[in-house]
């Protein structure tokens, strides 16, 4: 891919994001900040590569290390936000206008 | 095992990452409101899945078992640390995911280089500059984060802890990376690995620097702009790799830190330069506090039980303070006291009221407080007036009148929460003493305006007991 289409693509992001971002709630904005991380452990595919295609100690080393913080990145970031967000969606009691809980 | 093999960088790859990068933005749409955010997590760890799992299949990737290792122990490290983690220690969690992902950039950057070095050839400029980019963001945000983290988790002191003439070293620092990295491009086909690592190293001091003097109220906006910070340096990595979907995504957690950053900000009523650099809230600053006692009305749990119980509606105004005191669950008591008895109540939530953006509110919630009730600053103030009693729980600057009315105070500009506009106040607050921008509050000595001197916790179940004797 030339680079001009990759910036293309990085300003057509640039624009979706704070499109999308911006209509989430004060409210979730931990929860989003926790899920961002976890997004944010796509560069483990980075790591992934490296390693994968790595013919030396060194870069094997600090590729197996980038894939581990990688991988705290996506599965603890998921499963806090999860975790997070179980504790908006439940339903203590009936009498806040009527919900179909799970 | 049979298994299918994509060519990397080729189509099959590109579309199967492009699906990935949908499903992370149809995630975070889902995340506007609070019944659907659990299904877009949902369907943004899918995205993950196929991202992880089409690299996983690229034409010629080996080192299984290195690949295997690194999976295994990043991911037990993060179930055990999602499962214990406390709400109130969300943003060290942040603080430090964020600080292992820049770290992951930089690592990755390092090693591209160190490849690209191995190879021999020349480097492209438009290769090697993301490198260089992701290094120094990465190593920043690593180690940024980590003091961030250190100072939430009382590791280090929440002071600020500066040095003089820090703005001058941080500046020279800043010059000689930049110097570097210009080095280094301009000797693309056969750059210096030992130059490399001196940048990362420089970055290191630079993300230690920078963070250290800022001080523990500050962490809102520091904890948003490193968040910022790795996303952008996972998009110079995607440049780097040719890589879309680490653009695609980088880009957009760097979008959702900016944001934040820029709200926390606003909602302190100081730009993002001056909280990174002025190193505010260190000492009181002297003003108004000349030690003179002004006459204020203190109350008790009793008295104050029967102001609520015979309320038609109440306001919590809840700050850090109440989460230090782990006073959600009593104040949660009360409401559903109050709530018995007929009365409306709501939580009026400033944006900075916990330690990230968003904080007080997953606090609350965690006490099984229904969402509906959580209110926001511009949403509440304009019903301030027909609020029969608001409660101010650990919560200080946040309420200040002065802020509104005297153009001369620190805090001036800085949108509050008009508390003194209900028609009665109570506090619930150890003492008088000022809080984080060490000024006088001058609801305290409002007519309205009841204090009542105690630990959060306590005098909350304190009043839940004496309404249920009513």
């Amino acid at each position: 891919m030339d680079l001009l289409t990759e910036l293309t693509i990085f300003v057509l992001a640039v624009f979706v994001g704070f499109e999308v971002i911006s209509k989430v709630p004060t409210t979730l904005h931990t929860p989003l900040m926790s899920q961002t991380n976890a997004i944010h452990g796509i560069v483990m595919l980075g790591g992934l590569i490296v390693v994968g295609f790595a013919d030396d100690l060194l870069e094997e080393v600090i590729g197996t290390i980038a894939i581990a913080f990688g991988a705290i990145n996506i599965v603890g970031g998921f499963m806090v936000t999860d975790r997070m967000l179980g504790m908006f969606s439940r339903k203590p009691k009936a009498g806040t206008e009527g919900k179909g809980g799970s | 095992m049979v298994r299918a093999v994509l060519e990397p960088g080729g189509d099959a790859a590109t579309a199967l990452y492009i699906a990935a990068f949908t499903l992370f933005i149809l995630g975070i749409k889902q995340g506007t409101h609070p019944t659907t955010a659990k299904r877009g997590n949902l369907i943004a760890a899918a995205g993950m899945a196929v991202a992880v799992v089409t690299t996983l299949l690229l034409d010629g990737i080996g080192n299984w078992g290195l690949i295997a290792i690194g999976l295994v122990v990043g991911s037990a490290v993060g179930v055990v640390a999602s499962l214990r983690v406390q709400m109130t220690e969300m943003p060290q969690m942040v603080a430090i995911y964020n600080g292992v992902g820049g770290g992951a950039v930089a690592l990755i950057a390092w090693s591209e280089i160190r490849h690209g070095i191995a190879l021999g050839e020349e480097i492209p400029l438009d290769v090697l500059i993301p490198i260089l980019f992701a290094g120094v963001i990465g190593s920043v945000s690593f180690w940024g984060s980590n003091i961030a983290f250190a100072k939430l988790q009382d590791l280090l002191p929440t002071r600020p802890i500066a040095m003089p003439g820090q703005q001058f070293v941080n500046a020279l620092l800043l010059i000689g990376i930049l110097v570097a990295c210009v080095v280094v491009s301009l000797d693309n086909d056969h750059p210096s690995e030992g130059l490399f690592i001196a940048i990362l190293i420089g970055s290191a001091l630079l993300g230690n620097l920078v963070v250290l003097p800022i001080g523990g109220a500050d962490m809102p906006v520091v904890i948003a702009l490193l968040n910022a910070f790795t996303g952008l340096s996972a998009a110079a990595a995607g440049f780097a790799l040719d890589n879309v979907a680490l653009i695609v995504a980088g880009t957009i957690v760097g979008s959702s830190g900016t944001i934040l950053t820029l709200e926390m900000a606003r909602a302190m009523n100081r730009s993002v330069a001056n909280i990174l650099f002025a190193g505010f809230g260190g000492a009181p600053t002297g003003g108004g506090g000349s030690g003179e006692e002004r006459p204020h009305v203190s109350i008790g749990a009793q008295d104050a039980a029967i102001k609520l119980a015979y309320a038609d509606s109440v306001v919590f105004v809840p700050g850090y303070g109440l989460a230090v005191a782990q006073a959600q669950h009593a104040i949660k008591e009360v409401a559903d006291e109050l709530e018995k008895r007929g009365v409306s109540v709501s939580y009026a939530i400033h944006p900075v009221a916990g330690r990230m953006p968003g904080h007080m509110n997953v606090l609350l919630a965690e006490a099984d407080v229904p969402y509906e009730q959580l209110r926001e600053m511009e949403e509440i103030n304009p019903e301030m007036p027909r609020v029969d009693v608001a409660v101010v729980i650990g919560a200080n600057d946040v309420t200040n009148p002065a802020a509104k009315n005297d153009p001369n105070s620190p805090i001036a500009g800085m949108p509050i929460i008009e508390v003194s506009e209900a028609q009665q106040v109570i506090v619930i607050k150890r003492s008088l003493s000022p809080g984080f921008a060490g000024i006088d509050n001058d609801l305290f000595y409002e007519p309205n305006t009841s204090m009542l001197f105690a630990d959060a916790k306590q005098a909350a179940a304190d009043i839940a007991a004496e309404i249920n004797k009513l």
